[in-house]
């Protein structure tokens, strides 16, 4: 994916015009309709007008920024952040990657959060009850900012399936929750990462809402023996791609700041 | 052949156990020693304190216990912090990040933000934006997180001439954005309901 490509060049604004270089367009057609009926949930949930589409201001082309002093030494690893004396039960892996934006470039400093079921499927959550036990040593979630190359990396335990009132007999596939930042508001995105050979990737209704094959392969993270750790933790990469910018400025403004 | 950009990552559904993630005392349990969390403000944030307060709807009208709401805003003097505001006017408070995040209550269904009043900033083409909260929000059964804007009723002026808010057709379906204004206990409340679909279809907007 670091392959790439080409770059925007800065926006030709007038004076007084749009003050910030402005995000590329959304291209909905790879995005899952709001309304998939498929997925039972989303039909009452799915607004009916068409979205009103706006030219970028600085209300869309700015967002929240987070430090690591904001952070604590374990949130990016789940094995031991919510230990009571022991550890989380699971197979043990790494899950890494790069967060880029359209234009192949990593996006430094931005943070990302994670959330999971734990190796049996049940979410450390007051509203799960589903029968697999609580693991008492896994919290399931986590977070890291990426460092100055877009990279970032935490360690966990594979997640287990878990069964779903969608259709009888729904099972979700292993998957992790993260959510993402960027350095725009406006890029703010929220997705799940599934385990390269699962089964159930090709039967979930929630994946199938999405029109586009190649954006749900983006999504199965493949097995990444180079970065596992020999006789301890195997590693699954995982890139993630916000909406591009059309100016490289915004770099050159950061380190400066 | 056409220009090779990557293409944006595919949004799934929060799920309905957003709350683990992004809010885990909601969910139930304490694992962060530092959480992101409702309130926006501490004492010394420079404006008008308020809170925004309001419950979300389906389409059969009931209500969304389980979303998480996530504001980002500009402050008092309508800056926001962030490098890439360059505006000439007012400062950057240090201590107002302008972003949080609040989850609808599993009975009540109310969310509430802490927060102050932003002030008006520079659109487009050196026209002015109302004071205005950019709000995303997510939940079990929304695909990707719905994007709007929460405008104050009590500005009727600046409004007026807002250039998102001029840009609603349905004059009507403006009012779908505005926060209705109450005193309660000394305290400035902004009631901001968001019905994702159906009669009274909050305005959601394509950034």
């Amino acid at each position: 994916m670091n392959d790439l490509v080409s770059h925007a060049p800065p926006a030709f604004v007038k004076e007084g015009g749009n003050p910030y270089p402005e995000l590329f367009r959304r291209d909905y057609a790879a995005q899952s309709p709001a309304f998939a009926p498929i997925y039972k949930t989303s039909v009452l949930r799915s607004p009916r007008n068409a979205l009103l589409s706006i030219d970028h201001t600085l209300s869309e082309t700015t967002g929240p920024m987070f430090g690591q002093n904001e952070l604590g030494m374990l949130d990016n690893d789940l094995i031991t952040n919510y230990a009571k004396g022991g550890e989380a039960i699971g197979p043990r892996i790494i899950v890494h990657g790069y967060i880029l934006d359209e234009n192949g470039r990593g996006l430094p400093n931005t943070l990302v959060e994670f959330w999971q079921a734990n190796a049996g499927g049940r979410y450390r959550h007051k509203n799960d009850t589903y029968l697999a036990p609580i693991d008492p040593n896994f919290g399931g979630c986590g977070r890291t900012l990426t460092d100055e190359n877009g990279y970032y990396y935490f360690r966990t335990i594979r997640p287990g399936a878990y069964p779903w009132r969608n259709y009888v007999n729904s099972w979700r596939p292993a998957h992790i929750h993260f959510s993402l930042f960027g350095n725009a508001f406006a890029q703010r995105l929220i997705t799940q990462m599934y385990f390269e050979g699962d089964p159930l990737i090709k039967v979930c209704p929630i994946i199938k809402t999405i029109p586009d094959e190649e954006a749900i392969q983006r999504l199965i993270a493949p097995l990444d023996l180079n970065a596992s750790v020999p006789d301890d933790t195997m590693a699954y990469r995982f890139d993630m791609v916000l909406r591009g910018r059309r100016s490289t400025l915004f770099e050159n403004r950061l380190e400066g700041n | 052949m056409s220009v090779k950009y990557l293409k944006e990552t595919a949004s799934q559904t929060a799920g309905p156990y957003v709350h683990i993630g992004l809010a885990p005392h909601q969910a139930g349990f304490d694992i962060f020693q530092n959480n992101f969390d409702n309130n926006l403000v501490s004492a010394t944030t420079r404006g008008a304190q308020i809170i925004i307060e309001g419950r979300v709807y389906d389409g059969s009208g009931s209500l969304v216990r389980d979303a998480l709401i996530e504001a980002w805003q500009a402050n008092a003097d309508g800056r926001y912090n962030h490098p890439g505001d360059r505006q000439k006017t007012g400062s950057v408070d240090p201590n107002f990040r302008g972003w949080g995040r609040a989850c609808t209550d599993f009975e009540t269904g109310i969310f509430r933000f802490y927060t102050v009043k932003p002030g008006c900033v520079a659109g487009r083409e050196g026209k002015v934006m109302a004071p205005h909260i950019n709000l995303w929000i997510v939940a079990r059964g929304i695909n990707i997180g719905l994007n709007t804007r929460m405008y104050f009723a009590d500005e009727e002026k600046a409004n007026e001439s807002d250039p998102v808010l001029r840009g609603i057709e349905l004059k009507q379906r403006r009012e779908t954005l505005l926060a209705k204004p109450s005193q309660k206990d000394g305290k400035t409340i902004y009631t901001f309901d968001i019905v994702l679909q159906g009669e009274n279809e909050t305005v959601f907007m394509d950034v």
